[in-house]
């Protein structure tokens, strides 16, 4: 493509010139085929973030956004579960590998003691998320073994005060595994697939042992 | 290539049987100079052993041995596996000789070196602060230099876990109070002229002898650092005669936020989203390079398995178009062309994003690789929009580009014979990536030393001969066509199976040294690591291509108008995130 000079001068700026034609040209070929329907429909959307768009791409934010996709991630949340019984059960065993995964340090955890053993029951006590410091890097969600914390898509976070409503305490960082569901059908699915597995093993085992436990008191 | 180089162990210390010795350390490699011999060897290394490429220069605090290391990276440029020169300096006198006279190269990273560790180069001309501000006290990267904001030593901060009570760093330490200040400097109180009058009286040293005493005023101009041509942050120093540059320096640092003692208080997993914002447009290929460093010092007990590494070329070339891409929009929009082009290449960049985005879950912030694989597979329907993407859509595109910018007279006439630089001056000034290729010098490291599976493919080595501005765009044209190829194989060929081993949080290394690189899109990006054994970093340097490629914008640009200096400065192709780091 890169020929010699030799050609008559001012060609290369026509070519060129050529070319914002076309994509000029393209948008309003665009515009008539889909008249009345280039904004604000989800075919159109999709149209524009397809390989076969021609023309203008701008999407018109905040009018229409660009869904997000299913791996999208931005500031954690936590997951309960809610059970047949009404109460919330929230995932969260507060072992703390998220807040030693973090690269920046924006994890802070403060583990429930029990007061008559004084022991850690699995559950925190507080749990805070400095969200101006959260890099979105998504360790926290990979690296969780209880599928505890999660990736949100909810990416519009302004607000009027920096210093206290960036501070994610507990009670906003808590959402439903509905919520979970919606927002990254097959990762729950795979992980629902996996959590019913061990379940199902856990009750087998717990069968077998008190099928054990019930033909040695037989035997005694 | 490289067979040879093993065969044929480069016989340093036969030649200087007193200064020089093996370095013994477990882990390390190469040879330990005395100070004192350091020019002799580093010449004869370059003339008579053909090692005239010196990558970078960078240090190490041991400070158990109250020692700073400072350490040089040499290849040649033919290619091959790199040769580690180190020479140690007490910590409380460190002097070594400058290496600027016979590596250009060394101008910048010498003065970064001396910046963060205060290792002072005899001889070289303008030793000034670089990237930290003149007023700045104490030197960051030695190990007894606690920050601002100073919580612990390492990562992960033991108030964060199981009694982490919230704080805030900026309640318990108020705005102001986290700096100090050097005794004679009051920021706040008056503006001391003497800091810019040292740029300025440095930058008379670099005018020709019989110039200085001219009746002619030259003028002082300050571009940036708030101008839209400067991509960001930066600022250059010009006298100019009339229009024309006689001297010019470039003045970076406003964006340093001294990734690298963030990286050494991080652990080693931790620094993969931290590597995603040096050179924010192409994330991919920076991890990329971070973990080929730290994958060399794990050894060979890391299994990677096929489509990982499959995946791995796919993105980091897939990243290489997006920022060729990037880099001729905003070339176009320097020149004065505005914005148009800058859209009309950013539109393949926006669908590459989306695929970014179904994939690592960020279109910009991947933090996509991990130590023995990738993070995560690729979604179906995202790969087979990236299918017609690399067989359809973008090879059409990029003729697209070619055919609306490469003919055009204005361009050719702004930037054909501007910026010249000969293929050994852009050796000798450490330039890599387009640049070093653009001006003849066939260097690409998935050739010279390929890392990944680079050679499983097949592809050319995008060269140009003229050195000016012009080849510098056209060969990122061609860099894009071959990065297509790559992909198309790629593509067509990748296994099935999964993409990562096993992932722990944890990761320690075996104790030692290892400098990895790779190719990222604005050239050589290469991170030195230093570890101790433990679960982070004792040293982390970024040979950053940004910035080692501005070494030589002076020696393009004397001579030439101002209004040239804006259209080779956009040829560099510089990202002020990995440029102040």
């Amino acid at each position: 493509m890169n020929k010699e000079k030799n050609n008559l001068y001012g060609t290369g700026i026509i070519k060129g010139a050529l070319v914002t034609m076309r994509h000029f040209i393209d948008t309003y070929l665009d515009d008539i085929r889909m008249l009345g329907k280039r904004y604000m429909t989800q075919e159109s959307i999709e149209y524009r973030r397809s390989k076969d768009v021609k023309g203008i791409f701008t999407v018109q934010y905040p009018d229409e956004k660009l869904p997000p996709q299913e791996e999208f991630r931005f500031i954690p949340f936590l997951v309960y579960d809610t059970h047949e019984d009404g109460t919330d059960m929230i995932r969260c065993t507060s072992c703390g590998i998220c807040s030693k995964v973090c690269p920046p340090q924006c994890i802070w955890i403060v583990q429930t003691i029990d007061e008559k053993t004084g022991r850690p029951i699995p559950e925190p006590a507080e749990f805070y998320i400095d969200i101006d410091i959260c890099m979105n890097c998504g360790f926290c969600a990979e690296f969780c073994p209880f599928d505890a914390i999660k990736m949100d898509h909810d990416y519009e976070l302004a607000s009027y005060d920096r210093t206290k409503a960036h501070l994610f305490n507990k009670e906003r960082l808590m959402k439903p595994a509905s919520y979970y569901a919606k927002i990254r059908p097959t990762y729950f699915e795979r992980e629902e697939a996996v959590r019913l597995e061990k379940e199902a093993k856990k009750a087998a085992a717990a069968k077998t042992k008190a099928e054990r436990a019930s033909k040695s008191a037989q035997a005694d | 290539m490289s067979e040879q180089i093993a065969a044929a162990p480069v016989d340093l210390i036969s030649l200087f049987p007193d200064q020089v010795k093996a370095d013994e350390r477990v882990g390390y490699e190469g040879f330990m100079v005395e100070p004192k011999a350091l020019v002799k060897v580093v010449v004869a290394l370059r003339d008579e052993l053909g090692y005239d490429y010196l990558s970078s220069v960078t240090a190490a605090d041991y400070i158990d041995d109250h020692k700073i290391e400072v350490v040089y990276h040499f290849f040649k440029s033919t290619g091959g596996t790199n040769l580690t020169l180190s020479t140690q300096v007490s910590r409380e006198k460190a002097v070594v000789p400058t290496l600027m006279h016979e590596f250009p190269s060394m101008e910048l990273q010498e003065r970064e070196v001396y910046d963060m560790f205060g290792v002072e180069f005899t001889g070289h001309p303008d030793l000034r602060r670089v990237l930290l501000w003149d007023g700045f006290e104490g030197f960051p990267l030695r190990k007894d230099y606690k920050e601002a904001y100073f919580t612990a030593e390492k990562k992960p901060f033991t108030n964060r876990w199981p009694e982490g009570h919230i704080t805030r760093a900026e309640d318990a330490t108020p705005y102001k109070k986290n700096v100090v200040y050097p005794d004679n400097l009051k920021p706040f109180e008056e503006y001391d002229p003497s800091v810019e009058n040292l740029l300025y009286s440095g930058m008379k040293n670099f005018l020709p002898e019989d110039q200085r005493e001219l009746n002619t005023e030259p003028v002082m101009v300050n571009f940036g650092p708030q101008h839209p041509s400067t991509h960001g942050v930066f600022r250059m120093a010009a006298i100019l005669d009339g229009e024309t540059v006689m001297a010019l320096k470039p003045v970076m640092g406003y964006l340093h936020r001294n990734h690298e003692k963030i990286g050494e208080r991080n652990t080693y997993l931790g620094n993969i989203p931290f590597t995603d914002r040096l050179d924010y447009i192409s994330s991919m290929a920076n991890n990329f390079a971070y973990v080929v460093a730290v994958e060399k010092l794990m050894g060979p007990r890391v299994q990677i398995p096929e489509r990982a590494e499959y995946l791995r070329v796919i993105m980091s070339e897939l990243t290489r178009i997006v920022n060729h891409t990037w880099a001729i929009g905003f070339l176009l929009n320097d020149l004065g062309a505005f914005f148009t082009p800058a859209l009309y290449a950013m539109i393949e960049r926006e669908l590459i994003l989306d695929i970014f985005e179904a994939t690592a879950g960020s279109r910009m912030m991947c933090n996509y690789y991990r130590f023995g694989g990738v993070s995560r597979d690729i979604p179906e329907d995202a790969m087979a929009k990236l299918k017609g993407l690399v067989y359809e859509r973008l090879p059409r595109k990029i003729d697209e580009l070619d055919i609306y910018l490469s003919e055009n007279e204005i361009i050719r006439e702004r930037t054909e014979g501007v910026g010249i630089l000969s293929p050994e001056e852009a050796i000798a000034y450490g330039a890599s990536g387009p640049v070093l290729r653009a001006s003849g010098v066939p260097y690409d490291i998935r050739r010279a030393e390929p890392y990944g599976i680079y050679d499983q493919f097949d592809f050319d080595v995008a060269v140009r001969y003229h050195g000016d501005t012009y080849d510098r765009y056209v060969i990122r044209l061609d860099e894009v066509r071959q990065s297509l190829r790559i992909l198309q194989q790629a593509l067509k060929t990748i296994p099935e199976g999964p993409v990562l081993l096993k992932n722990p949080y944890n990761v320690r290394v075996p104790a030692g040294e290892a400098y990895g690189r790779a190719e990222a899109p604005k050239g050589e990006l290469g991170f030195y690591l230093v570890s101790d054994g433990t679960a982070n970093p004792f040293r982390y340097h970024v040979r950053s291509p940004s910035f080692i490629n501005l070494t030589s914008l002076e020696k393009m640009s004397l001579g030439l108008k101002i209004a040239d200096v804006f259209a080779i400065l956009g040829s560099l192709d510089i990202v002020l995130g990995e440029v102040d780091r």
